[in-house]
């Protein structure tokens, strides 16, 4: 209490922090709606052979499925710890 | 002539489905149309209440599935308008008592009795009745209150709209969305302790059909069994009023989404 309290920013308004949440869901929940069941499951395997080789975290993998005209593309990108090279390694395999 | 199907749904529960079924069933009948609304939700039989004929029901729409009663028998017909009937849910904890050729020999039978609209108040969750409940509709209205879990299984019910019904699997063109906001409280969303009109339209990514504020006329009309929509003095009346004719094409303003001006003699004395 007193002169501190007074120079504190103000919170930030509870409906700005709903709508940051709800973008990030939202968007999150898009992108894996429709695809297979299997993906999470895949993902988690994949995260358990990488790490065999390099220490890397589960937000360090990242699985997008895109559909084209009559294909579907199954996009993986790993992003390796600092200190190696190269810093990233993507490689796409179709599915479906 | 086949009737337009249009089915109201969220995904939560208590955001007021069924208070916007029998207001949308009977603003569509107080413009001339021959509507009828039924109840999707198997075991917990609601719609009744709200439109006030929970004492006149004696077949129900899974005595009309399984053939156990006709349409003209289980159709109960509004005590205000001619031309609004009510079919209610049937009570049976059988999850398995509507089936999906079921509910389709009922709207086919619909149709054939020279209905324009019938509107199919569907169930929470995203189970079964959730499912046939929109299968066949051409229209959805998502029913949304401007708070996270709310938004959020409205998106995930939007999703499902766009690829499970009928039309979607047949190809015959997406069905017509219309998103509407209810329970929303303009002071609130001044003070920044609501999500606005506009956040929920970013963020689910399309426009409301309407904003139904938070009223005390809701609690009473369906104390009364009375849709709120007939009450036409009160906001969440009019507001109903406003969303109808704009389904039905009609452009018409957003009302009641910013907090009332104070008069001179309000801001002088208060209250």
């Amino acid at each position: 209490m007193g002169i501190l309290d007074f120079l504190k920013r103000k919170p930030e308004p509870t409906a700005t922090v709903a709508r940051e949440r709800l973008r990030i869901i939202v968007a999150q929940e898009r992108s894996t709606r429709g695809a297979p069941d299997y993906l999470p499951m895949m993902r988690n395997e994949l995260l358990e052979v990488i790490k065999k080789y390099v220490h890397v975290d589960i937000e360090a993998i990242n699985i997008n499925l895109e559909r084209d005209s009559g294909h579907e593309i199954l996009e993986l990108s790993v992003t390796l710890p600092d200190g190696k090279s190269p810093d990233k390694a993507g490689s796409d395999a179709k599915a479906g | 002539m086949t009737a337009e199907i249009i089915v109201v749904t969220s995904g939560k529960g208590g955001v007021g489905k069924t208070t916007t079924s029998a207001s949308l069933a009977t603003g569509l009948a107080m413009a001339g149309k021959k509507v009828a609304v039924i109840d999707f939700d198997v075991g917990l039989r609601n719609l009744d209440l709200i439109m006030g004929c929970e004492r006149r029901v004696v077949y129900d729409f899974i005595n009309v599935v399984h053939g156990e009663a006709t349409l003209k028998q289980s159709l109960i017909k509004d005590k205000r308008h001619d031309n609004l009937y009510v079919l209610a849910a049937s009570q049976t904890r059988d999850k398995d008592a509507l089936t999906q050729e079921g509910v389709e020999k009922v709207l086919d039978g619909l149709s054939e009795d020279g209905f324009d609209y019938v509107v199919c108040d569907s169930p929470a969750g995203i189970e079964k009745g959730a499912h046939l409940a929109m299968y066949f509709a051409d229209h959805a209205v998502v029913v949304v209150n401007p708070e996270v879990s709310s938004v959020r299984d409205s998106d995930r019910i939007l999703g499902l709209l766009a690829s499970k019904t009928r039309r979607a699997e047949r190809g015959e063109g997406a069905i017509t969305q219309h998103l509407l906001l209810t329970r929303y409280n303009p002071a609130r969303v001044a003070i920044g302790e609501m999500l606005s009109v506009k956040d929920v339209e970013e963020i689910l990514g399309i426009s409301v059909v309407g904003v139904i504020p938070e009223s005390e006329n809701v609690l009473t009309a369906s104390n009364n069994g009375i849709p709120v929509i007939v009450d036409v003095n009160s906001m969440a009346g009019q507001a109903y009023s406003d969303t109808v004719a704009r389904i039905l094409g009609e452009e018409r303003p957003l009302r009641f989404i910013d907090v009332p001006k104070k008069g001179f003699l309000q801001r002088v004395f208060g209250g």
